[in-house]
């Protein structure tokens, strides 16, 4: 599997014989030095370049190209060669003729972000790397191949150069670098003639969602600025909520994370870090769900609380802004600082657990890999640990493996209790029917040893079941602060850093779930994009809301229409702007003040539909679109589509249902249900189910075809695995927070810029 | 390297460093059925099913067969039903892996069966074989062969359950028949 390394990570390579492929949206120079031991290059015929590709073991192109094959055979290098450093150069950097209109082509920050990878001869990949973070640079130097102790390696180095190609082959020792540049360059402004057309250019934007994410680490800097400015710029008086329920305390002004958030350790490369690559970690064939990577690493939960609980003081700042809120603050005034967080700064996450930064070596953040358990303790969780092809991925994974284990966990303290239940009913029993019982104290004696045994059995399931929860808890708070936009609650930070992506993402976190047996920890929801099946958000009075505090049916609508409005929200902010939609039907206009936030932000495809011919409008649009969609879709000619319809996904929310709704349009919705998430049609209903009880049972299949959400928590979805009844919660902005809006107003200024 | 065992011996699983073993595999190999002239796919097709039932206090309360692949708590996971085996030579066609770090406390023993659920007796499957593996250093605890093993449709492997604070193992190795393991219950209680 292909190991994607970070800034300054590096790699054991497996032969000698190997392949570099570079890949850049634009043609580049693509060159190798060798140098000794002592890093020096000794002379100008240890340089590859487009004037004098070959070398023995080494082979580049004549010409710029904006895909490279390099070929290297380490075992050919000249004697002494140690190392060899693969450099990329963007030609007409010295004043030459700028090779594309408009943009200057001369700096690698206007480009998107190259790529290279190591692959085998037969092009397997063993790694690669994503030079991210580039600006004014000319010429980068982006992998080293070096041999230490007898054994070649990669390092992803990615170290830029403004000052181009002279000045970074004068830094490796060239005494003539400024003419050997020179000569390069002529060679390829030669060879340019019968260069390769560069493929369509992707804008530096179009990386950035994907690729940042991956190579987490030299975006790790941004991150932690970013979100180290709120709590900075406002020491804001949070009687937030820590989730052990400490009580809070406003945080000093200069409180320890912010004191390290510049220096996050991941940024130094320590070439000697032994530093694992997270593909190579789960090698076994079951993913995370392995036996030996759960049976080893779940050793004493209790030891490791008390390391929580040592290290809660230093956490609690961190926690007040990374941790989640779990019951919506009782401050309402609490307040947001999301506006002061940089908006230009990336929307990469760190990986690294904030409150770790402290306590573990550089190396162990330089990866998301889990380092090996010590014995009789359970491995540290590492964010990312898990299979998967990108960190998104692997994120994904590693939640539905918490969930899953979660679910099995709970699932054996479960029938645990049951049986000692059981089986002391059945010894009860047997001493009740047991004449002997009845004369002498044999009764009471049998009673009790019955009883001792049942509560020995459930206090031996209760262990295990604590030791599991606390092995999930330090990891879910670890995978949270990690977590992507589409996978993070509304109060994780990175929304205060939300930046328009530029691919629409894999799944989508619709809210939290837990079980009664573990109350704290909250398994985020995902579900694949593009939706399979619409949403449906229940107005009606569910089972704990008719005894809990939303007595009031009024409320509970209010509140579902806000919690539609968070999904709609969040379904605008992870797709790329202008491939996202929103129709709203809402015929008495009953949900006009929720709304609010979409309307203003201008995000809604039109404003929403009211009265019975709003209804029928909308409806008819869209089955129109279904339709002419199944049938370009059918015979193949997606490209013939009429050129008024939308092909970005529509999502539909309907307020109110059926008000407003005759057999017709109720038809029509059936059909949207059916027939539209295959073409990119979704529907969210917001909707109580009695009011549509004249309907009868014609309407069950409308009703079951949808993902029931609640506006209020409740235990009405179960897992795949065991069925428990989960209680469901919705992700719902923080009381006071402006998060929403601010992120819809960077989707309707994306949507602007962008013309769409 | 291979301690065969005899049956009704009983090994701890405490291992020789004083470390216990953690987690257990059950392998299952045989050989497919040899292709019969033109219409190969009308060969008399050998399936045999691996299943493990989980007891408490000699109560069955969970089972892993290719019907339900994991137990209800993730301990036990069956890697599939291999309807034709003959995956390699020697290889397991199908598997049982135990995590015996967490199986669930109340579970006291798991018994470890093979059914032939197609009907052929063992007599009539080549290489057949049942092994147990100590799935932390692959090391081979306990093996049977079943081919010539008579006219039997089933048999009741071995059984690993608690003893004090580990687990051990015993190689019952007791011919029956059945289809699949709910067949077999009567004659796995006596050896509870």
């Amino acid at each position: 599997m292909t190991a994607e390394l970070v800034r300054g990570q590096n790699h054991v390579l497996p032969q000698t014989r190997l392949e570099i492929r570079v890949s850049a949206g634009r043609p580049v120079v693509a060159g190798a030095t060798l140098s000794d031991e002592h890093g020096k290059v000794r002379g100008a015929d240890w340089v590859a370049h487009p004037a004098s590709p070959g070398m023995p073991g080494l082979e580049v192109s004549k010409q710029a190209a904006a895909d490279h094959r390099l070929a290297v055979d380490l075992g050919a290098l000249p004697p002494g060669a140690e190392r060899v450093s693969i450099l990329l150069a963007l030609p007409f950097a010295d004043g030459a003729p700028a090779a594309g209109a408009g943009e200057d082509p001369a700096r690698f920050g206007a480009l998107a972000a190259p790529f290279v990878a190591v692959t085998g001869l037969d092009g397997s990949e063993i790694a690669s790397y994503t030079i991210t973070d580039l600006d004014a640079e000319s010429a980068v130097v982006a992998l080293e191949l070096y041999r230490r102790q007898g054994a070649w390696k990669v390092r992803a180095v990615g170290q830029g150069y403004a000052g181009g190609l002279a000045a970074m082959l004068t830094d490796q020792g060239l005494s003539d670098g400024p003419s050997l540049a020179t000569e390069i360059l002529d060679a390829v402004a030669r060879g340019m003639a019968r260069s390769v057309a560069a493929p369509p250019q992707r804008t530096t934007e179009a990386d950035r969602l994907r690729h940042s994410a991956q190579a987490a680490q030299p975006a790790a800097q941004e991150a932690h600025s970013a979100a180290a400015a709120p709590s900075a710029n406002s020491a804001r008086p949070a009687a937030t909520f820590a989730p052990e329920g400490h009580v809070a305390q406003p945080p000093s002004p200069t409180s320890a994370d912010d004191g390290t958030a510049p220096q996050p350790p991941a940024t130094a490369p320590s070439p000697e870090a032994p530093a694992p690559l997270a593909p190579e970690s789960q090698d076994d064939p079951h993913g995370q769900d392995g036996l030996p990577s759960q049976g080893a690493p779940r050793g004493q939960g209790d030891r490791h609380i008390s390391h929580d609980q040592d290290r809660h003081d230093q956490d609690r700042h961190d926690q007040d802004r990374l941790g989640q809120p779990h019951h919506p603050d009782p401050q309402p005034d609490r307040p947001e600082s999301q506006s002061a967080a940089p908006a230009s700064t990336g929307g990469p996450v760190d990986y690294t657990h904030p409150a770790r930064r402290a306590a573990a070596p550089p190396a162990a953040a330089a990866a998301p890999v889990a380092q090996p358990a010590q014995p009789g303790q359970p491995a540290q969780p590492v964010a990312g640990d898990a299979t998967g092809w990108s960190m998104e991925e692997r994120l994904y994974n590693q939640v539905w493996g918490m969930f899953e284990d979660l679910a099995r966990t709970v699932a054996a303290f479960r029938s645990a209790v049951d049986f000692a239940e059981s089986r002391m009913e059945q010894e009860l029993d047997q001493v009740l029917t047991d004449p002997r019982s009845r004369i002498s104290g044999q009764g009471d004696a049998a009673r009790a040893a019955a009883r001792a045994k049942q509560a020995k059995l459930v206090e031996q399931a209760r262990e295990v079941l604590d030791r599991d929860l606390a092995q999930l808890a330090a990891e879910a708070e670890v995978v949270e602060p990690a977590l992507p936009p589409s996978f993070a609650s509304w109060d994780n930070p990175v929304w205060h850093a939300y930046r328009v992506p530029m691919e629409p993402p894999m799944a989508l976190r619709l809210g939290d779930l837990r079980l009664p047996e573990s109350a704290e920890l909250r398994i985020p929801m995902l579900i694949r994009l593009p939706l399979e099946r619409g949403l449906w958000i229940d107005s009606g009075r569910t089972a704990s809301s008719a005894t809990g505090s939303f007595a009031d049916g009024d409320d509970l609508r209010r509140l579902a229409v806000d919690t539609a409005v968070a999904h709609a929200a969040r379904l605008l902010a992870v797709y790329p702007p202008g491939d996202f939609a929103v129709h709203v039907i809402d015929p008495a206009g009953a949900a006009a003040g929720p709304l609010t936030p979409l309307r203003d932000a201008g995000v809604l495809a039109e404003p929403p539909a009211a009265g019975a011919a709003g209804v029928s409008e909308v409806l008819a649009r869209l089955t129109r679109r279904v339709d002419l969609v199944q049938m370009a879709v059918r015979a193949r000619a997606t490209d013939s589509l009429p050129p008024d319809v939308d092909t970005a996904e529509q999502l539909l929310i309907v307020n109110d249902f059926p008000h407003g709704f005759d057999d017709r349009a109720v038809t029509q919705l059936r059909y949207l249900a059916d027939e539209g998430p295959a073409v990119g049609v979704h529907l969210m209903m917001v909707a109580d189910r009695e009011d549509a009880a004249e309907y009868g049972p014609v309407l069950d299949p409308l009703w079951r075809s949808l993902l029931r959400l609640t506006p209020v928590p409740d235990d009405h979805l179960a897992d795949p695995w065991v069925g428990h009844a989960w209680t469901y919660e919705p992700s719902l902005t923080p009381p006071g927070s402006q998060v929403l809006g601010d992120v819809l107003a960077r989707v309707a200024d994306a949507r602007r810029a962008w013309g769409r | 390297m291979s301690v065969n065992m005899t049956k009704g011996q009983a090994i701890s699983l405490q291992k020789n460093d004083g470390g216990t073993l953690t987690a257990v595999r059950m392998g299952l190999g045989w050989q497919a059925a040899q292709r019969r002239g033109l219409f190969g796919s009308r060969t008399k097709e050998v399936d045999l099913d691996a299943s493990a039932v989980l007891f408490a206090d000699q109560q069955p309360v969970d089972v892993v067969f290719f019907r339900h692949l994991v137990s209800d708590d993730g301990s036990v996971r069956h890697t599939g039903d291999n309807l034709v085996g003959g995956v390699g030579q020697g290889g397991d066609d199908e598997a049982i892996l135990v995590d015996l770090q967490r199986v669930p406390v109340h579970i006291d023993q798991i018994v470890f069966t093979v059914n032939s659920f197609t009907g052929q007796t063992f007599q009539e499957v080549q290489n057949a074989f049942c092994r147990l593996v100590d799935e932390t250093n692959g090391q081979e605890m306990s093996r049977y062969t079943l081919d010539g093993g008579g006219q039997y449709t089933a048999q009741i492997m071995a059984k690993v359950h608690r003893t004090g604070s580990g687990w051990s193992m015993t190689a019952l190795g007791t011919p029956a028949n059945g289809r699949t393991f709910q067949d077999l219950m009567p004659s796995i209680l006596p050896h509870l």
